[in-house]
C-alpha cells in the first residue's frame, strides 16, 4: 500500500520547514512575552513567593509533552491500520518534540520543588508516571534510531507506541497505590486551581504559546523528515 | 488437542531442545541471577539494613534482570543463518508462532527463577515454609505479562545491531507495574499478612497479564511480517 506513495519532493520539504520555522519563531517570541507577562504583570503568589512563577512554564510544558505523547499513541494505532507513511512521520516528530517538552517539565519541576517541597525529587505518583513516560519515549526514539528500513521502523515504532498507550494506566495505578499504601513524608501538593484572573490569564497565554511551539516544532521536524526522505530517494536514483 | 496449540508446542519444543543441547544461554542466565543475588548482599550495609528488609526487592530485581538476559536469546538464535525466515515460511499461524515463542521464553525464565529462588532463601536467610506457594503463584502471575511484552520486543530489537542494549531500555518501563505489584505481595507474604491485603495487587498483576498477552499476540504479526 505505502510502497506506491511517491517520495516527497524537496520543494515540498522546504515549504514545510519554512512554515515550521515561522510558527516556532512566533511561539518563541510569544513565550518571551509570557516571561514579561509573568514577571511584571502577574501578582506574586502569597505563600510560595517568586518560586511560583515557574508554574507558567512548567504546566504548559507538561501540557505540550502529554499532548505529544498521547498523539503518538493514537497515531500508532492508526498507522498499523492504515499504513500511511505520513502518520509515521508525524509520530516520529511528535515523539521527538514531546521528549524535549518532557525534559523542560522534568527540569522546571525540581527547581520549583526544592524551595517549596524542600526536596528536588519525591516519588509522588504524578512525578513517577511522567518520568516513566519520558523513559518510554527515549526508548521509542532509540529504537527508531537503530532501525534503517523505513517501513519496518514505522511498524515497530507503532507497536511500541500502542503498547505504551496501554501501559500508562497500569503504571499510574501501581505508582499511585505504591505511594498511598506507603505514605511518604508529608508532601505539599499543588492546590486545586482557583487562580486569580491575572494568574489564570498568564497561564492560558503560556499554554497557548507552548501549544503553538509544539505545532511549530512538529511541523519543522516533519519537514526535516520529508527532506531526509527526498534526499534518500534522490541518492537512490 | 487444538491445531494451534499443537503448533505452538512444536515451536516451543524446538527452542527448548536447541537450548538443552547447548545450554549456553540458560547456564549464563542462571549464573547471572546468582551473581546479582550475591552482589545485592554486598551492596547492603548489614548494620543498617537487615537482609529481611531488602529480601523482596532483591528477589524481584534479580528475577527481572535474569529474565531480560534469558529473553534476549529467543530471537537472537533465529538471526543466525536467517533461521527466522524458515520459521516464518512454515505454515504456522502467527498467533501460534507467538504462543510458541512465549512458551519457550516462559520455560527459560521459569527455570532461571526456579534456580534463583533456593539461592535467595539461602543467601537472605528467609523462611518460606509458610509462603512458598504464595511466592510461586506471585512469580507466575508477575512473570507472564512482561515475558509476553519481552517476546514482542525481542523480535523487534533483533533486527537492530544493539539488541542486547535496546531490549532492557524498551522493556524496563513495562516491568514497572508487575515488579511493583510482585514486591508488594512478596513483602506481605513474608510478613504473614492476610490475603485481603494483597488482593488489590494480585488483581492488577492478573489484569496486566490478560491485557498484555492479548495485545502482544495481536501486534506480533506486525512485527514479524514484512
Amino acid at each position: 500500500m505505502s510502497a506506491a506513495v511517491p517520495p516527497p519532493s524537496r520543494d515540498r520539504a522546504r515549504a514545510v520547514i519554512r512554515r515550521g520555522t515561522v510558527l516556532s519563531t512566533i511561539a518563541l517570541l510569544g513565550i518571551a512575552g509570557v516571561y514579561v507577562l509573568a514577571a511584571a504583570f502577574t501578582p506574586i503568589e502569597a505563600r510560595q513567593g517568586v518560586a511560583q512563577k515557574i508554574f507558567y512554564l512548567h504546566v504548559p510544558a507538561a501540557w505540550s509533552a502529554l499532548l505529544a505523547f498521547s498523539l503518538v499513541g493514537i497515531v500508532s494505532v492508526l498507522y498499523l491500520w492504515l499504513e500511511d507513511p505520513r502518520l509515521d512521520r508525524f509520530a516520529a516528530s511528535s515523539a521527538e518534540v514531546g521528549v524535549v517538552f518532557a525534559a523542560v517539565m522534568l527540569t522546571t519541576g525540581p527547581i520549583w520543588a526544592k524551595p517549596i517541597w524542600g526536596t528536588w525529587w519525591t516519588w509522588d505518583a504524578r512525578l513517577t508516571l511522567t518520568l516513566f513516560l519520558f523513559f518510554l519515549f527515549v526508548g521509542y526514539l532509540s529504537l527508531r534510531g537503530a532501525l534503517h528500513d523505513r517501513r519496518e521502523r514505522a511498524r515497530f515504532s507503532a507497536v511500541v507506541g500502542i503498547m505504551g498507550l496501554v501501559l500508562v494506566p497500569f503504571v499510574h495505578l501501581s505508582v499511585y497505590l505504591f505511594r498511598t499504601l506507603h505514605p511518604q513524608p508529608i508532601v505539599l501538593k499543588p492546590s486545586a486551581p482557583s487562580l486569580p484572573w491575572e494568574m489564570l490569564r498568564t497561564l492560558l497565554v503560556s499554554t497557548l504559546m507552548f501549544t503553538l511551539l509544539y505545532v511549530g516544532l512538529v511541523t519543522l521536524r516533519y519537514g526535516i523528515g520529508l527532506a531526509a526522505e527526498a534526499r534518500e530517494a534522490h541518492d537512490a536514483g | 488437542m487444538p491445531e494451534g496449540l499443537r503448533l505452538a508446542l512444536v515451536v516451543a519444543g524446538k527452542d527448548i531442545r536447541a537450548e538443552l543441547r547447548s545450554k549456553t544461554a540458560l547456564l549464563s542466565a542462571t549464573v547471572f541471577a546468582a551473581l546479582v543475588l550475591v552482589i545485592f548482599n554486598f551492596a547492603r550495609d548489614p548494620t543498617a539494613l537487615s537482609a529481611a528488609d531488602l529480601a523482596p526487592s532483591a528477589l524481584w530485581v534479580t528475577f527481572a534482570f535474569a529474565a531480560m538476559v534469558a529473553m534476549n536469546r529467543a530471537f537472537t538464535v533465529e538471526r543466525e543463518h536467517d533461521a527466522i525466515d524458515g520459521l516464518l515460511l512454515a505454515p504456522i499461524p502467527r498467533e501460534a508462532l507467538f504462543a510458541g515463542k512465549l512458551l519457550a521464553n516462559l520455560a527459560f525464565v521459569a527455570t532461571v527463577e526456579a534456580v534463583a529462588l533456593p539461592l535467595f532463601v539461602l543467601f537472605f536467610n528467609v523462611d518460606l515454609s509458610r509462603s512458598l506457594w504464595g511466592i510461586l503463584g506471585t512469580a507466575v502471575l508477575a512473570t507472564i505479562g512482561f515475558v509476553a511484552v519481552g517476546t514482542v520486543f525481542g523480535a523487534m530489537v533483533v533486527r537492530t545491531r544493539f539488541a542486547e542494549l535496546l531490549l532492557p531500555v524498551l522493556l524496563l518501563p513495562f516491568m514497572v507495574p508487575p515488579l511493583v505489584g510482585a514486591v508488594q505481595v512478596t513483602s506481605r507474604l513474608l510478613a504473614d499478612r492476610p490475603l485481603s491485603e494483597m488482593l488489590g495487587w494480585l488483581r492488577i498483576l492478573a489484569a496486566y497479564d490478560v491485557v498484555f498477552v492479548t495485545l502482544a499476540a495481536l501486534v506480533f504479526s506486525s512485527v514479524v511480517d514484512e
